[in-house]
């Protein structure tokens, strides 16, 4: 039954990707694409992934979306059309299609318990999550403990991509982000259109409440940093789709996002310094209080934050970088 | 299962060359990088397909269950895709200051302008 739904949404979604390809209307492409990520978000989830799927729902079909179009709304959405030696690419990409699906006959079938993937490290994480860190959701105990390097390396990542965008579309804009002169607010944003004004504004406390409890639920649930970053930053896009940038800009100035940007990622970075300065090693948390396992789930709430800050920061630096573009 | 269990990778395949195609053959560099979020969904999609086991349930540790499907991909693909989304916005800003500079998002009209 479950294999029937799978079939059903993968059907779907190539059918989307191929809408999306052939699409003249960047616009159209765009919006296609949030309905794409809604449904590998349905199918992460039909694959056990309650975790990746609220990410994939929350930065695919939300935030994503956003960005692709306030990028359209700087370069014009029409594409020219015509593609380039189309016989040549349609050949390279069959010919590679077909190799793919035939090197996949090797491959273990969906939800074979013998497959190697099932056999390493990862039912290592599931039998010691417990008894070493003690929380229930066993992919945040591996994100935020068992594996907490390669998160960090990640932030560091989101962090420097942030940092990229301010430099490309930073520099020499004419208003100056965070500095709009307050008595002298641009009319902007859906202010005058009554039904998403009401809507929007009843959504977005429960928007913020939601993210919250994602940030600080991930322990025990599906939840965490990345999602509540994306989740948080949502709920800042949308009060500035509904009430113009610069009333965003106000409740949240730029300077501020800049000290979320960098805050998140030295926050990760300290808790790490921390345990090295309390004899353990770097990003070990079991000396962080005198029990382990009380300093394991210390540790875990304090680098999720950290991973929240500094993505909330970096979502929204991004978007007020590209606003701010268009009215140069 | 048989051949039904396979279709997860078939889907994979086909995705990640429609994306492909699309950065290969599409002149206009918004539509390019639209096709690698394709291919980058399709490269998530064969990750969680491969933690996926029969029976077992979200690997989120409760009372009465035994079998949870493996962490670690899904862990992996987490944080790839907030890292994703930022590497996109990347590209998004340089398109953007193309844009300006040379009047055009499309790659032809660029490689004009250039040779000029």
């Amino acid at each position: 039954m479950i294999i029937l739904f799978g079939i059903f949404l993968l059907t779907l979604l190539v059918i989307t990707a191929l809408a999306i390809v052939r699409s003249e209307s960047l616009f159209a492409a765009v919006i296609l694409t949030g309905i794409f990520s809604l449904l590998m978000a349905a199918n992460f989830f039909l694959l056990d992934a309650a975790d990746v799927a609220l990410t994939e729902a929350a930065i695919g079909a939300g935030i994503s979306t956003v960005l692709f179009l306030g990028a359209l709304a700087l370069t014009g959405e029409h594409e020219r059309g015509g593609t380039r030696s189309r016989l040549l690419a349609l050949g390279v990409v069959t010919i590679t299609t077909l190799i793919v699906i035939y090197a996949t006959f090797d491959k273990p079938r969906l939800g074979d318990p013998d497959a190697p993937v099932q056999q390493h490290v990862g039912t290592w994480y599931l039998e010691n999550t417990p008894k070493l860190i003690d929380i229930p959701n066993a992919v945040t105990a591996v994100l935020g403990s068992f594996r907490g390097y390669d998160t960090l390396g990640e932030v560091f990542v989101v962090f420097t991509a942030g940092i990229g965008v301010l430099f490309l579309l930073g520099a020499r804009s004419a208003g100056r982000p965070g500095e709009i002169d307050p008595a002298n607010v641009p009319d902007e944003g859906l202010r005058h259109y009554l039904v998403p004004r009401v809507v929007g504004r009843m959504l977005i406390p429960f928007i913020f409440l939601f993210g919250l409890y994602v940030q600080f639920h991930g322990d025990y649930g599906p939840g965490g940093g990345f999602q509540a970053g994306a989740i948080i930053a949502a709920a800042v896009i949308l009060y500035a789709l509904l009430e113009g940038e610069a009333q965003a800009l106000r409740a949240l100035p730029m300077r501020v996002l800049k000290w979320l940007v960098a805050g998140g990622a030295l926050l990760y970075g300290a808790v790490g310094v921390a345990g090295m300065l309390l004899g353990g090693n770097f990003l070990d948390y079991s000396v962080l209080a005198s029990d382990p396992i009380t300093g394991q789930h210390i540790g875990i709430i304090l680098i999720e934050l950290g991973v929240g800050i500094t993505v909330t920061g970096v979502l929204l630096c991004v978007f007020h970088a590209f606003a701010a573009r268009g009215k140069a | 299962m048989g051949l039904l269990g396979l279709v997860y990778y078939w889907a994979f395949a086909i995705l990640l060359m429609i994306g492909f195609y699309a950065v290969i053959a599409k002149p206009n560099l918004i539509k390019k990088l639209i096709g690698l979020s394709i291919f980058q969904a399709a490269v998530f999609l064969l990750y969680i397909t491969m933690g996926k086991v029969d029976g077992g349930t979200a690997p989120i540790l409760q009372d009465g269950v035994s079998l949870y499907s493996t962490p670690l991909p899904q862990v992996l693909i987490l944080t790839a895709i907030v890292v994703g989304i930022s590497t996109t916005a990347l590209g998004l800003g340089i398109v953007v200051r193309i844009k300006e500079e040379y009047g055009s998002i499309e790659e032809d009209e660029i490689q004009e302008r250039d040779r000029q």
